[in-house]
């Protein structure tokens, strides 16, 4: 293992692996932030030249964490297929990044390949890869999922129906499913971030979803992203929920600040499976963002690549239905510009896809970051052409809970045009019942009123 | 990037070439309406409320529609041009996402610092850039400040009212109704206030090292809000009984959303007051101070 190089004259020479592959990374303020960033530009591509000669094992066998204190990793690296990993371990990591772009890679490929790589490696490979790398890499690599619909094919694009409202008002968060639908969103999920995160509050709203699902006969899935504890407990005296979502960390103690442990999982998806009234075997979603181990102290001194990696290896252990990252939500610590949002949603994405995990994102920007609407519009096209599972739908792209900016309801059939898609096929089949579309995709005169489901 | 003095000749360039075409081109006359600039103006997007903001043309159930709307301030019925937003509510979003941009990144004038008398200081950050990516740097006053402070407060306060920019400048606006309003409601409790210090590029921490500065048994930091889209003008104030940096975040008792859409100043002024005083009299704050 070489972890010195000479670059225009210069000598260049990193600590260790993880030294590497921090300074590896395309610019992000949370790398400088934790004081791992490459210092200069030139430096930052020595650590790529070293990264590209490093093999599968070496990264494999230098996780960024250790696997005796961190149940991320063992999960991640006992979950690993030995004869696979062992058909590459002598791989460089230019040469993985070659064989990954190759025009012949399938998706049997890449499910395959997947099962032989740990999230270092995959990280590692994401940082050789250009913005355009990642969305061929990503659009090969294609993931479906089963819940009570498929997600993931390669023809059809979904959205999660977001409709958050400061109060919980069941008025109001109903009034924001009707608009959603009928601008075509919710076919991923109609899932509600609750203000009051009670059992109480939370069953209420998982009936309230399940309700009208079942009034209107739509297919898709429910969900209310409270703790998975709570929406458990919520499952066992009878609500109604498809899926149980959590936040989750790329490292155990990121998981603790989340209050969380792998045996949660682990339950909640056995309890789902038994007791839960989705078809499966898909039943968990997860969301993930870069920097959150910063912002909890718990990244022992990875970068925020590697650490979002590792949520994609762990998420994968309990195959859930969904998984997105939040790109851009954290604040301008962490991804200083739409510049370093769009390579983070990008990479986050196609490690996403890499890993074998069904793969969307929440597109988004708070208020204080350098971003506006035309940012998260471009990122969207970007995912879009990357095939990326689903983006977020809120009402104008103003989530009034959250109090941030994402894709808006008007994006959903906006995309799908312009990448000539179709909904989730059932969900696709239902808007036309409904009327909102034509069998041609043509939008009609109710495409967009919300009223027609106030009868 | 182009250079400044690149820029300046492609600008002349340019000029050079439109003032060409325009001698070039036939003079067609002109029909007056086109030239004519009209009094009046064009009526602001934002006037109306998202609430009460509807365009969908023909709706199945207007009435329910419009009712149902009542129930939420997200941006419903706003219909579409194809798949697209409509330009009404399209600008409305964007004015209201430029207020909240206004606000962060944009400076609290100094001569209003020095209008309202404060003593003024800054924290360790630079700019406000390395405010936004560094939280850690926005806690920490400069040696500068912490000489003026040192020397200008008074030492032992029971309360010490301090001010900070924080993510919102636009929020500064509450504070000449806010200020005298806690200081009215503490006087009539029979706590007096010494000067107000002022901090630039502050976070909420900032308060921490004041404190311990100027040993004040109480510090209360009024401070801008990072800004939702349209509430630029939201304002928080942090109390905590002998702050210090060691002291955790659920050490401190926060009243937020102070602004003319949400607790009013004069309002929120007396409850800080009250609250300042429980502090005070229980000498403990945050979680601990059971409300």
């Amino acid at each position: 293992m070489k972890l010195k190089t000479t670059l225009l004259g210069k000598v260049y020479s990193f600590r260790d692996v993880k030294d590497v592959l921090a300074k590896a990374n395309e610019e992000k303020s949370g790398d400088q932030l934790a004081g791992l960033a490459a210092e200069t530009a030139q430096e930052r591509i020595a650590a790529k030249v070293v990264l590209a000669n490093l093999t599968v094992a070496d990264l494999r066998n230098n996780p960024v964490v250790p696997y005796e204190t961190d149940e991320v990793t063992r999960i991640i690296q006992d979950d690993l297929n030995e004869p696979i990993y062992q058909s590459i371990q002598g791989w460089t990591l230019a040469e993985l990044r070659e064989h990954i772009l190759d025009d012949a890679r399938t998706a049997d490929d890449f499910r395959r390949l997947s099962r032989g790589l740990t999230s270092e490696v995959v990280a590692g490979v994401c940082k050789l890869m250009s913005n355009l790398d990642l969305m061929i890499g990503a659009k090969k690599a294609v993931v479906t999922a089963h819940c009570n619909t498929t997600i993931g094919r390669p023809g059809s694009f979904a959205v999660r129906l977001q409709p958050n409202h400061p109060t919980d008002d069941p008025d109001g968060i109903l009034a924001e499913v009707m608009e959603g639908l009928a601008y075509g969103n919710g076919d991923a999920v109609i899932g509600l971030n609750p203000v009051d995160d009670s059992l109480g509050s939370v069953s209420r709203i998982l009936h309230l979803f399940d309700d009208f699902k079942r009034r209107w006969s739509i297919p898709t899935q429910n969900c209310v992203l409270a703790h998975v504890t709570t929406q458990m407990e919520a499952v066992r005296q009878g609500a109604p929920a498809d899926l149980i979502f959590q936040s989750i960390a790329g490292s155990e103690k990121g998981n603790e600040a989340f209050g969380l442990t792998g045996a949660m999982l682990q339950e909640a998806r056995d309890l789902l499976l038994t007791q839960g009234q989705a078809t499966g075997p898909n039943v968990m979603y997860f969301e993930t963002g870069q920097g959150s181990e910063l912002s909890s102290d718990a990244h022992h001194g990875a970068d925020q690549v590697t650490l979002e990696a590792r949520c994609y290896g762990f998420a994968k252990h309990y195959q859930p239905f969904l998984v997105n990252t939040v790109v851009g939500f954290i604040g301008p610590e962490y991804l200083y510009d739409s510049k370093q949002v769009t390579r983070a949603g990008l990479e986050d994405h196609f490690m996403g896809k890499l890993t074998g995990i069904p793969m969307g994102c929440d597109a988004c920007y708070t208020n204080h970051i350098k971003a506006d609407q035309n940012d998260i519009e471009n990122l969207a096209v970007l995912l879009v052409a990357a095939g990326c599972n689903y983006v977020m739908g809120v009402p104008h792209g103003d989530d009034i809970m959250l109090m941030y900016q994402c894709t808006g309801y008007h994006e959903a059939e906006s995309l799908r045009q312009l990448f000539d898609k179709t909904a989730i096929p059932e969900f696709d089949a239902w808007m036309v019942e409904m009327g909102l579309i034509t069998p041609q995709r043509r939008l009609t005169e109710r495409f967009g009123d919300a009223s027609i489901f106030l009868r | 990037m182009f250079s400044e003095p690149d820029v300046r000749q492609l600008v002349t360039a340019v000029l050079a070439e439109l003032l060409a075409e325009d001698k070039a081109a036939p003079s067609a006359a002109v029909a007056p309406d086109a030239v004519l600039v009209e009094d009046g103006q064009v009526p602001d997007v934002t006037a109306v409320s998202t609430k009460d903001e509807f365009h969908v043309p023909n709706p199945a159930n207007r009435e329910a529609y419009l009712d149902v709307k009542q129930k939420t301030v997200a941006r419903l019925g706003v219909w579409r041009a194809g798949p697209r937003y409509n330009t009404w509510s399209m600008l409305h979003f964007r004015a209201d996402h430029a207020t909240a941009q206004d606000a962060v990144f944009s400076d609290v004038d100094d001569a209003y610092v020095q209008a309202q008398g404060f003593v003024a200081g800054q924290t360790v950050c630079q700019s406000k850039d390395e405010f936004l990516t560094r939280p850690d740097l926005g806690r920490r006053l400069n040696d500068e400040t912490k000489e003026r402070f040192a020397r200008e407060l008074p030492r032992g306060a029971k309360v010490t009212l301090m001010v900070g920019d924080g993510l919102s400048s636009s929020a500064q606006v509450n504070v000449p109704d806010l200020l005298p309003a806690i200081k009215q409601g503490l006087a009539g409790l029979g706590i007096s206030l010494g000067p107000v210090p002022y901090v630039k590029y502050c976070r909420v921490g900032a308060m921490d090292e004041l404190g311990a500065l100027i040993d004040s048994e109480v510090v209360c930091l009024l401070i801008g809000e990072r800004p939702g889209l349209a509430t630029g003008e939201s304002m928080s104030a942090y109390m905590a009984y002998r702050p210090d940096p060691d002291k955790p975040e659920s050490w401190r008792t926060v009243v937020s959303n102070i602004y003319s859409g949400g607790t009013g100043p004069a309002e929120a002024g007396a409850h800080i007051a009250t609250l300042l005083k429980r502090i005070l009299d229980e000498k403990v704050s945050g979680v601990g101070l059971v409300l």
